[in-house]
């Protein structure tokens, strides 16, 4: 299969430079689209069926289409790249900034081309050292080369862009909160509407993306839009960066078309469970993604297909819970998690995850009862989709409902025994 | 005071932000890169060259995991306790490192050579468990041999 997103990425990860990346293509997809208008580069991406790769799947050139265009559209305007990867169990956009840092600066000009944003950040989390030093260098390359800067390859079109570095908080990724961090407050989320399209960073119009999805655009501009849509094998277009940890034999990272299914990357690519343990199931993108089990083994990994399995795409990056890992155990960790990225806002979220790890706790310590069960019930329902300020609530609550669904049993085990069958950390 | 280099650092943020609030996070970065944390002391100079109140800042200050209000050791080790580190052996990890040190999670060692800290996923999940000292990521840690990787920070 034909690799696009890591096709430069060498097995060192080492630097990648702006004349290698250059000869394998580099910088033509922005030459193509500075010959283009605006608003035909937006229509490009717009019927390449590209989707956000950061979560929640939006598409991306329909999200363009409402920022204000035009000379009486308000200035400047801001493009931001979602580098922030804090969602436990994702670790796809570390590899695309370390291997191939010019790919993302390259999507990062075409979009903010279409848009007309006069600066783009990169927002990174914190401990992202290496994507920091690499992503300098490649902007001091590029604007080296007018790539970027002042009249962009003779375009007339400028562009500056920035690298921020966060403060650290799961927050920080949510699109508003994200935009909040980048003006120095703290990371709450923002009401919607205004939408951040219109009115976003310093209350100008503004894009945030995931840097997965502004690597593609270079590759969309220079081969088209049938090329995308023909490397991929379901509805959704394009390759997908897939993921695996947990105890399979080999954990990792594997470009392939997107809608491959879940067994051919668990079993393939991971190399299936490791010797001596059985699978149970696995959160397919990422912590705030809902279990799928043996029966979802054949589901393909794209952002329809998932959900008519009742979970998401999330991320693409599996989480994989074994025989002897405590189901009971992995979503106590996972509900301290959230519990603690609480940005405190809403009551359901801040109140309700922090009950919810405590009752994990107690029964996972042998301590709980059967209404704990039903208080945890009870603690999804709050936390539904439209109860809460921003998705981190819903998100967390997916592998808890899906847990008390298909661990049922081990949830009961634990009240009727008083203890974790498994004996973790009692 | 801050320092000459520590106030130029900051203001040579200003250009890439239309206002001055916009870089605080950054400002005590910088600050904190140099002095380990972040004092009461830096943070009215930090807001006082920002033009914010003292206690604004330390609302921002105090919502991210990444500032330190509190001294921290000369070697600062993040560890891992999201999921995938939680699977692959955390505990072990976690238990080893406090037994090592003689500290629990979130204190410092009492000759100030390492703080230990938890920290959410550090985007290693292949590699679990994982941790963090100072700018260095190790992955695949074995508990068995965390002394080794220890010692390389004095
Ligand atoms: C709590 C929370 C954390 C998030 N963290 C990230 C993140 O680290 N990176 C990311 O790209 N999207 C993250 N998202 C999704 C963003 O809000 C947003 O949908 C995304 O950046 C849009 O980019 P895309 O359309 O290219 O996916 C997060 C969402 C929530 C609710
Ligand atoms: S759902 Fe949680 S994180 Fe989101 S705004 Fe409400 S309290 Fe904050
Ligand atoms: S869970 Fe530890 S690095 Fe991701």
């Amino acid at each position: 299969m034909e690799k696009v997103l890591t096709k430069n990425i060498r097995p060192d990860l080492s630097y990648v430079d702006v004349q290698a990346y250059e000869s394998s293509g580099g910088y033509e997809g922005l030459r193509k689209a500075l010959a283009m208008a605006p608003g035909a580069v937006t229509e490009e991406v717009k019927k390449s069926n590209l989707r956000g790769r950061g979560g929640a799947g939006f598409p991306t050139g329909m999200k363009w289409t409402f920022v204000p265009m035009g000379p009486d559209a308000p200035s400047p305007k801001y493009l931001v790249a979602n580098a922030d990867e804090m969602e436990p169990g994702t670790f796809k956009d570390r590899l695309l900034m370390e291997g191939d840092p010019h790919q993302l600066v390259e999507g990062l000009i075409v979009a903010a081309y279409a848009i007309q944003a006069s600066t783009a950040y990169i927002f990174i989390r914190g401990e992202y050292f290496l994507s920091e030093e690499r992503l300098r260098r490649a902007i001091a390359e590029a604007e080296e080369k007018h790539y970027l800067g002042k009249n962009i390859l003779g375009s007339g079109y400028n562009l500056e862009m920035v690298v921020h570095m966060s403060g650290g908080r799961y927050m920080c990724g949510e699109e508003t909160g994200l935009l909040n961090a980048l003006e120095g407050k703290r990371a709450n989320p923002r009401t919607k509407p205004p939408f951040p399209q219109v009115s976003g960073l310093f209350g100008k119009p503004t894009i945030v993306q995931n840097v997965e999805t502004l690597s593609n655009l270079p590759h969309i501009l220079r081969n088209g839009i049938e090329w995308f849509k023909s490397l991929s094998l379901s509805v959704d277009a394009g390759t997908k960066i897939y993921g695996v940890s947990g105890k399979v034999k080999r954990p990792g990272l594997w470009e392939l078309p997107m809608g491959t299914t879940v067994r051919e990357i668990l079993e393939e690519h991971a190399g299936g469970m490791q010797d001596g343990l059985k699978f149970r199931g696995l959160l397919p993108g990422g912590a705030s993604t809902d279990f799928l089990v043996e029966e979802h083994l054949d589901v393909k990994m794209d952002f329809t297909e998932v959900q008519k399995a009742g979970s998401r795409l999330g991320t693409g990056t599996m989480i994989v819970l074994d025989d002897r890992t405590c189901p009971v155990g992995m979503v106590r960790n996972l509900e301290h998690f959230f519990a603690q990225e609480s940005c405190g806002w809403c009551t359901p979220c801040w109140s309700g995850l922090s009950w919810a790890e405590k009752a994990l706790e107690a029964i996972e310590e042998g301590k709980g009862n059967a209404v704990d069960l039903d208080h945890l019930e009870y603690i999804c329902k709050l936390c539904a989709p439209g109860n809460t300020f921003c998705a981190l609530a819903p998100g967390a609550v997916e592998p808890l409902q899906s847990a008390l669904k298909y661990f049922r049993a081990d949830f009961e085990r634990h009240v009727a025994d008083k203890r974790c069958p498994w004996n973790h950390q009692a | 005071m801050l320092s000459a280099e520590e106030r130029q650092e900051i203001e040579a943020e200003f250009a890439h932000y239309p206002n001055k609030e916009a870089v605080c996070i950054d400002a005590m970065k910088i600050v904190q890169r140099r002095r380990g944390w972040v004092s009461d002391e830096s943070l009215r100079d930090i807001a006082a060259l920002l033009g914010m109140s003292a206690d604004q800042l330390d609302s921002v200050a105090t919502f991210y995991n990444l500032i330190y209000r509190k001294p921290v050791g000369r070697n600062v080790i993040l560890v891992c306790d999201s999921v995938s580190c939680w699977i692959t052996g955390y505990d072990r990890l976690r238990e080893r490192l406090m037994s090592v040190l003689g500290i629990k999670m979130g204190e410092t060692t009492p000759d100030g050579r390492f703080t230990l800290l938890p920290i959410v996923c550090l985007g290693a999940c292949d590699h679990a468990p994982v941790m963090m000292v100072n700018n260095d990521l190790h992955h695949d840690v074995d508990p068995g041999k965390v002394e080794a990787v220890l010692d390389r920070y004095k």
